[in-house]
């Protein structure tokens, strides 16, 4: 339910400007909300304009373009997708950076690594026929395999809920990657499935995946990468018998 | 302030559609190209677009380019220029089968081919019947296209600055375009983008209204740029309204709801589009279902405690159908409206969506600016591509996923001409003016050392409060001027801007003070046109231009059949007249419009 009048809602939120601070801190900070602000990003816009120096990153507000995933009271998730009424009353929300990235600033994470993972599974269509003159074809139920994999908005959520990939993140694709690879290798078009496979075939790449189901747990847009990596490493085990 | 110079042949300024099918374009031709954006690629604002993009493939049912055309020209109520136009709708095809090339996961039809729905303004034979024409991938087409056109960025090696906000346009004494001035977030430092092409592909800039399906992004960077430097701003009181914002919140319900059967009910539960557009009933052009939702409102017949807002419903429908073909509106329902559509409509309102206007190119994305007696003269280096550009295909109302198609194919054009310019035409590194980077440092200086100034948070405020008043989906002639004198206002205030935050390291403080010196001007240039135009065409609709024989729908085709110029130095006003003459067809003749 929508509350019906303005309220004020405690915030613990992790602070570190390198040009200013010696080491982060948590900022205790409060700010009263009107009825209007439904979402956590709504909030935290009302927050910035208390305290400008307050950083993150934020654009769509509405769950597609990836921006504003941090990790809230332990979970990550989007603040923009995140409804005020889930959170419990009479305690302060407490936001961090995205766990296991380089923070920049404040709830700003250096997304390098992750980006390098993606680009490592190349994520493009291969495919070396002769362009046709028109479209491709593409059966409806084949175009289906697709769905619950090309909807990833790359928001780091699932990959930075990773141990393994907190552990090696250098060697680990991590599950938005993954998730990735399976979106093409699962796609009729493409035809480098053999080099996809064993772009992967190493201890680390897809095998550090260990199935704790994470990253299912906290994708704001309901993927299952665990579920694609399981399709994945079945195909790596079909192909070694 | 330190800052250095880096040279490339091409920058290119925004990774939303637009510049990433110009970035394509240039990549594969070999050209050293620095594209610059804000956010992350995939986070660009192409990334929510819903409903489809227009292509007469004729997948379901026969479509011809020429029916495209008529519509585009018809929805743009004549203000579109007729060869930009054709041009659009003729390359639409082979831009769409492109995108499926670089693997977008279009939905399909049975036989294989791009599934395509109806949708609003787009009609077969000329104006006959609704056509399914959007090529659609479920509700994520934006979606699935920008992440397909980043995918193919990286298989071409294309060089991204992500996180770099761009700051002003560099020209020379000659007027020539040599670059622009950028910041890295990340660290604050400050360099020239030295080019030989630049291509702006900065977007929208919704973010001028206060109820926007627009991005927190959308602050019309581009735009700002374009006309501190001198560059006219094109048909800037033309905004679309669009129909569907969810009530309160402003996010997007794609016409796409009302492609696959989706209704519009008034608090009595009637089909009143019936009664506003006997023909093409729900799938009218935006503008019109826009002013229809409103004076249903404004006549005490809107829904919920306070009347203002009617309902989507699509309680109808398969429920199968919804969550295959729409279900991220599903999704959104629930999460901002409330409501699962499956089971209760949704409640909607006019909510400001897309900038018609912009900077003005040819069909060539080459920058066109008067000069002498000549109105459309190219400027040396400059291009732009996508709605921070005016081609101009919208005119004064744009179709549904005509959005998509002008970014793919402007994009790629720009893109093109650059490449051809580049390879024959001789550009070279011209030398940069001493004082290249002055205005860049005085801008950043200002903030940084500004006292008593004004916050940034409350005169955007005021701003988007004084437009969503004074220039919305119905205007008044007093609002109008009114509205000039308070924007003039505003505009004094956003010159003296102050943030506390003084950081050289992601200060989002500065950036937000930044973008609202380019969302003024677009408020600015927005007002002034509009206030001007004592007519009414497309979504600009105002209380003193009368529907009478001589002024069809208050539309005053023998005075106002031309395009607003704004110029930002002494905020003065030129026009320069539509192209009404196609590239090979006959001109669309002037009529009375209707749906």
């Amino acid at each position: 339910m929508m509350p019906t009048e303005n309220r004020t809602v405690q915030f613990k939120i992790y602070r570190y400007d390198p040009d200013r601070d010696a080491k982060p801190y948590m900022q205790d900070i409060s700010v009263e909300l009107d009825v209007t602000d439904r979402k956590l990003l709504d909030a935290m816009v009302r927050l910035k304009v208390k305290d400008d120096s307050l950083s993150f990153r934020r654009s769509c507000r509405e769950g597609v373009c990836g921006s504003d995933a941090m990790n809230i009271n332990g979970k990550n998730g989007l603040a923009c997708l995140t409804d005020m009424s889930t959170f419990p009353v009479g305690k302060p929300i407490v936001l961090r950076p995205l766990p296991g990235l380089p923070v920049i600033r404040d709830l700003v994470v250096d997304m390098t690594q992750f980006f390098k993972q993606y680009h490592s599974i190349k994520p493009y269509l291969v495919n070396n026929d002769p362009l046709p003159e028109k479209e491709r074809l593409q059966s409806p139920e084949d175009r289906e395999e697709l769905n619950g994999l090309y909807e990833c908005i790359l928001c780091a959520c699932c990959t930075t809920a990773c141990p393994s990939f907190w552990w090696n993140p250098d060697k680990f694709v991590g599950p938005a990657g993954l998730l990735a690879a399976y979106r093409f290798i699962a796609d009729t078009r493409d035809q480098a499935t053999t080099e996809r496979l064993d772009n992967l075939e190493d201890p680390y790449r897809l095998f550090r995946c260990h199935s704790i189901m994470n990253c299912v747990d906290v994708c704001p847009k309901n993927l299952n990468p665990t579920k694609a990596i399981g399709k994945i490493k079945e195909m790596m085990l079909q192909r070694a018998i | 302030m330190n800052y250095s110079v880096r040279k490339f042949d091409a920058v290119i300024v925004g990774a939303g559609g637009a510049g990433l099918r110009a970035a394509i374009q240039l990549s594969e031709a070999g050209m050293k190209t620095a594209v610059l954006t804000k956010v992350f690629p995939t986070r660009s604002h192409t990334v929510a677009a819903q409903g489809g993009v227009a292509a007469s493939l004729g997948n379901s049912e026969e479509d011809h380019w020429h029916w495209h055309m008529y519509d585009t020209v018809k929805g743009s109520d004549w203000l579109g220029d007729q060869d930009a136009i054709e041009f659009m709708v003729r390359n639409a095809n082979e831009c769409v089968i492109e995108l499926e090339h670089y693997g977008m996961p279009f939905d399909r039809l049975d036989n294989g081919r791009i599934y395509q729905r109806p949708f609003g303004g787009h009609m077969s034979n000329f104006g006959e019947k609704p056509v399914r024409r959007s090529c659609a991938a479920a509700d994520r087409t934006g979606h699935a296209m920008l992440h397909a056109m980043y995918q193919r960025n990286v298989k071409v090696n294309t060089q991204f600055f992500v996180e770099w906000q761009a700051l002003d346009l560099v020209r020379d004494e000659a007027g020539e375009v040599l670059g622009v001035t950028a910041m890295d977030m990340e660290t604050g430092e400050i360099v020239v983008f030295h080019a030989k092409a630049t291509i702006f592909a900065t977007g929208g800039a919704g973010r001028i209204y206060y109820s926007s399906t627009n991005a927190f992004i959308n602050t019309g960077d581009g735009v700002g740029m374009a006309a501190r430097a001198g560059i006219p701003l094109e048909d800037m009181e033309f905004w679309q309204f669009h129909p569907t914002g969810v009530a309160g919140a402003g996010v997007l319900i794609t016409e796409g709801v009302r492609g696959e059967g989706g209704i519009l009910r008034n608090a009595q539960g009637e089909r009143f589009m019936e009664r506003y557009a006997p023909n093409a009933k729900d799938l009218a052009s935006r503008d019109v279902v826009s002013r229809a939702m409103v004076t249903e409102i404004n006549e005490g017949r809107g829904c919920g405690p306070n009347k203002d807002f009617v309902l989507l419903d699509v309680t109808h429908l398969a429920p199968e159908t919804i969550l295959k073909r729409l279900p991220g509106i599903h999704e959104i329902a629930i999460q901002f409206a409330g409501v699962d559509c499956l089971k209760e409509p949704i409640p909607v309102v006019p909510t400001c969506h897309y900038q018609m206007g912009g900077i003005p190119t040819n069909y060539l994305g080459q920058v066109v600016v008067p000069q002498g007696d000549q109105k459309s003269v190219p400027v040396p280096g400059f291009y732009a591509a996508g709605e921070c550009a005016c081609a101009s295909v919208h005119g004064a109302n744009r179709l549904g996923t005509n959005s998509l198609l002008d970014l793919l194919v402007f994009g790629k054009s720009a893109g093109e001409t650059a490449v051809k310019e580049l390879k024959t035409g001789g550009r070279s590194h011209k030398p940069l003016p001493a004082a290249a980077i002055d205005k860049t440092l005085a801008r950043v200086d200002r903030l940084n050392n500004q006292k008593d100034g004004a916050d940034v948070h409350e005169t955007r405020l005021a701003m988007q409060r004084t437009m969503q008043k004074h220039a919305g989906v119905f205007r008044f002639k007093d609002m109008l001027a009114e509205g000039v004198e308070k924007i003039l206002a505003i505009d004094a205030q956003v010159a003296q801007t102050q943030i506390k935050d003084k950081s050289k390291v992601f200060n989002t403080a500065r950036i937000e003070a930044l973008e609202l010196d380019n969302l003024i001007e677009v408020a600015k240039a927005t007002i002034v046109s509009a206030n001007a135009r004592t007519e009414s065409r497309g979504a600009h609709v105002r209380d003193d231009a009368l529907d009478v024989p001589e002024t069809p729908n208050g539309r005053d085709d023998k005075n106002w059949l031309k395009h607003s110029l704004w110029y930002r130095e002494g905020n003065r006003l030129d026009y320069k007249s539509v192209q009404l003459k196609p590239m090979t067809v006959d001109t669309i003749e002037l009529k009375k419009r209707a749906y």
